[in-house]
């Protein structure tokens, strides 16, 4: 489906989407309280059809961090970005989409460990690469002076 | 020996012949020969140096000619550990641990630029090791990222040596 | 807290036998950990640990510039270190829109399909030698020699080359590349019906693989399986043909798709996409045009503010690198998106009713580079 119907269907399945300027892809960033509900949306709905989740991440903004997933459809071929705000900077804590896309769940325990970003409702909150005490190593304030030898 | 005769491959020769009484050289002959001709490693490989190593053993690069005939996947039974790889903070207690299980005579090569200093991931890395020496003690360093086979084999030989210059009646210092 | 946690969730009932594949084990190719919960010989529950060779690639990348990190991404799944570079090399150029010369397309495809070769070659060797047959070892490691010796040619070096760079390739290939890639060639295609022969027509192998762990297709798209993995279960995620880059709109292959999932399919799938791989750079081996090797790029690269992603097909799946810039030297936030991630986490679901011995030809065919999961 190409882009102009592909924005008019999410529209009409989501009013509160906003779409962003990205020269590759179709980019919408949504509220963050009903991220669950909207992805549903996105995965079960004939024309959208978005079941293949293939990269999920977070960038740190310095106040507020952002959630990144890219979706798209085996059916239709089409590719799309979903944001999500993240604004308490210091706990952050935003839904999980692991029950809707099983590949999430550890995407989201690698976002966990390297943030700090709590999912709710996630089966498994576990670190996966660290120790449990350690920091948060891809946030912007972190630092190590034991450890890490800065150039 | 200290640490200033070690100095090249021929010097370690004369020192090796010119050393200790006649009955307890000819017995330190045979143990050493024994022991540098048949060095059989552990299995431990964690990054791309691994698979140079298996390279060294493969067809080409034959290191099954030196008396590193097979590997050993149980501790206990090996005599020597080539620590290939980058090791984080999450694999040194247990490196350490495969250390202390190994039975004496043991030996360490550290391969590659990672095991020597960290290497490529010396600067701004959180959870590299930098340098495998700070955990446990090494024979031979092999430089390079990744190494030839051949400077594996180099490494080896040199590992032979440095056997050949213990002794039973005097522990070697270097 | 944490300690109740992983109490629920990784012992099965009490009276089950908990038993610690560890990081150092001859047979998980890497520092892997599988925590396995038996009743007799049959697994109940397979619980992979990673994170024992977690270098912090993706924060070290924050602090480089864009030729500095070609260096970086050769040491995430080193066997197809040329896709990794390609991919990071070609999100740059194409967020600066710049077209590099037709030569660098055909010699990068050359190069790709020569790297995927080599791969699945060390894959069939190290599983053939995990399910006993030593023999495969040695056949599978001599003929890599052989294109090993063309990449050292042109090169310098075997394993980690980075020859890709913003713009092109650091250097031209050697002037008997074409010559060598094509006697390679003609030697491989008459010793791989052999290799395939040694192993699917043997007996042993194919009870040890048909019908073990097998993945559908639901289950592919749901936990991301790409590459021959998810491809030998129906879901047809070759980017190559999804989204073409470099020389491969220009060349036709086909896509080995098969539908039934399982181990034994994996190692079929992988062993017609060496025939496959032979094909393309046949076609593409004669007419190299000639030109320049690298575009004219800037000393210092600034990539336009905004993201930027690339997808390219590795030798074990979809690779995605995403790059975040806000205009500096040296990139925002860099993601890699690595296919062993995602393909380790099925292990679980695969191996569930099977008896232990399964659990390493499970492991075997889904072809894991540790490093590569923990980055």
């Amino acid at each position: 489906m190409d882009h102009e119907n592909l924005k008019n269907q999410i529209l009409s399945l989501i009013p509160e989407a906003e779409f962003r300027e990205n020269k590759q892809f179709l980019e919408i960033i949504v509220p963050s309280a009903k991220l669950n509900s909207i992805c549903k949306e996105l995965k079960n709905s004939g024309n959208t059809w978005f079941d293949y989740l293939f990269c999920l991440t977070a960038i740190d903004w310095n106040d507020h961090f952002m959630m990144v997933y890219h979706l798209t459809s085996t059916k239709h071929n089409h590719t799309l970005v979903l944001k999500t705000r993240v604004d308490n900077h210091q706990n952050p804590e935003v839904d999980t989409v692991s029950d809707i896309w099983r590949t999430a769940e550890f995407h989201e325990r690698e976002v966990y460990d390297l943030f700090g970003i709590k999912f709710n409702n996630h089966p498994d909150p576990r670190r996966l690469f660290l120790e449990d005490d350690y920091g948060f190593p891809l946030r912007k304030d972190f630092t190590d002076e034991i450890n890490m030898i800065v150039r | 020996m200290e640490y200033e005769d070690f100095n090249d491959n021929e010097s370690l020769e004369i020192f090796k012949n010119s050393k200790g009484n006649i009955l307890l050289t000819s017995i330190d002959n045979v143990i050493n020969w024994g022991r540098s001709n048949s060095i059989w490693p552990l299995t431990f490989a964690t990054s791309c140096c691994g698979i140079e190593m298996m390279a060294a053993g493969a067809a080409r690069h034959d290191f099954a000619r030196f008396g590193i005939e097979v590997y050993r996947a149980s501790p206990r039974q090996a005599d020597v550990i080539v620590v290939a790889g980058t090791i984080v903070n999450k694999m040194a207690p247990v490196l350490k641990r495969l250390y202390d299980q190994m039975a004496d005579p043991k030996y360490v090569i550290a391969m590659g630029a990672c095991a020597i200093s960290g290497g490529p991931f010396y600067y701004n890395s959180y959870s590299v090791v930098k340098g495998v020496d700070k955990i446990i003690p090494v024979d031979v360093y092999i430089p390079g990222c990744p190494p030839r086979p051949e400077a594996l084999l180099y490494g080896v030989m040199q590992l032979q040596r440095k056997i050949q210059t213990e002794s039973i009646s005097k522990k070697s210092e270097v | 807290m944490a300690d109740e946690i992983v109490k629920n969730i990784i012992l099965g009932e009490d009276d089950d036998y908990v038993i610690n594949m560890g990081p150092q084990h001859p047979s998980t190719h890497g520092v892997l950990r599988f925590e396995v919960s038996l009743k007799g010989e049959t697994i109940e529950k397979v619980v992979p640990h990673c994170g024992y060779i977690h270098r912090g690639i993706e924060k070290m990348c924050e602090r480089d510039t864009y030729p500095q990190i070609i260096h970086l991404t050769d040491r995430m799944d080193y066997l197809s270190a040329h896709i990794n570079n390609e991919a990071v090399c070609l999100c740059v150029e194409n967020a600066l829109e710049v077209e590099v010369p037709d030569r660098v397309k055909y010699i990068r495809t050359i190069l790709d399909e020569l790297n995927r070769i080599a791969s699945h070659q060390l894959w069939w060797c190290a599983m053939g030698m995990d399910m006993g047959a030593l023999t495969t070892f040695f056949y599978g490691l001599r003929d890599r020699e052989k294109i090993l010796d063309i990449f050292e040619e042109s090169f310098g070096s075997r394993l980690l080359h980075s020859f890709n760079t913003p713009g092109g390739l650091m250097n031209d290939i050697h002037p008997d590349f074409q010559k060598k890639t094509k006697e390679f060639i003609q030697y491989f295609r008459k010793k791989l019906p052999e290799y395939d022969q040694l192993l699917s027509g043997n007996v042993i192998f194919q009870a040890r693989t048909k019908d073990i762990g097998v993945l559908s297709l639901e289950d592919a798209i749901q936990y991301g399986i790409t590459g021959p993995s998810g491809r030998a279960s129906g879901f047809a995620c070759d980017i190559r043909k999804i989204q073409p880059y470099s020389a491969y709109p220009k060349v036709s292959f086909k896509e080995i798709v098969y539908t039934e999932g399982d181990t034994f399919h994996r190692y079929k799938a992988r062993i017609d996409e060496m025939y496959e791989s032979m094909n393309i750079i046949e076609q593409l081996i004669d007419n190299i045009p000639e030109g320049d090797h690298a575009l004219k790029m800037k000393a210092v690269i600034k990539l336009p503010v905004g993201e930027y992603y690339q997808r390219a097909e590795t030798a074990r799946g979809e690779l995605g690198v995403y790059i975040v810039s806000d205009g500096n030297k040296t990139p925002y936030r860099i993601k890699f998106r690595s296919p062993n991630f995602s393909n380790l986490f099925i292990i679980n679901k695969l191996a569930t009713g099977f008896k232990i011995a399964d659990l390493v030809a499970i492991s075997g065919s889904l072809d894991l580079v540790i490093p590569d999961i923990d980055r």
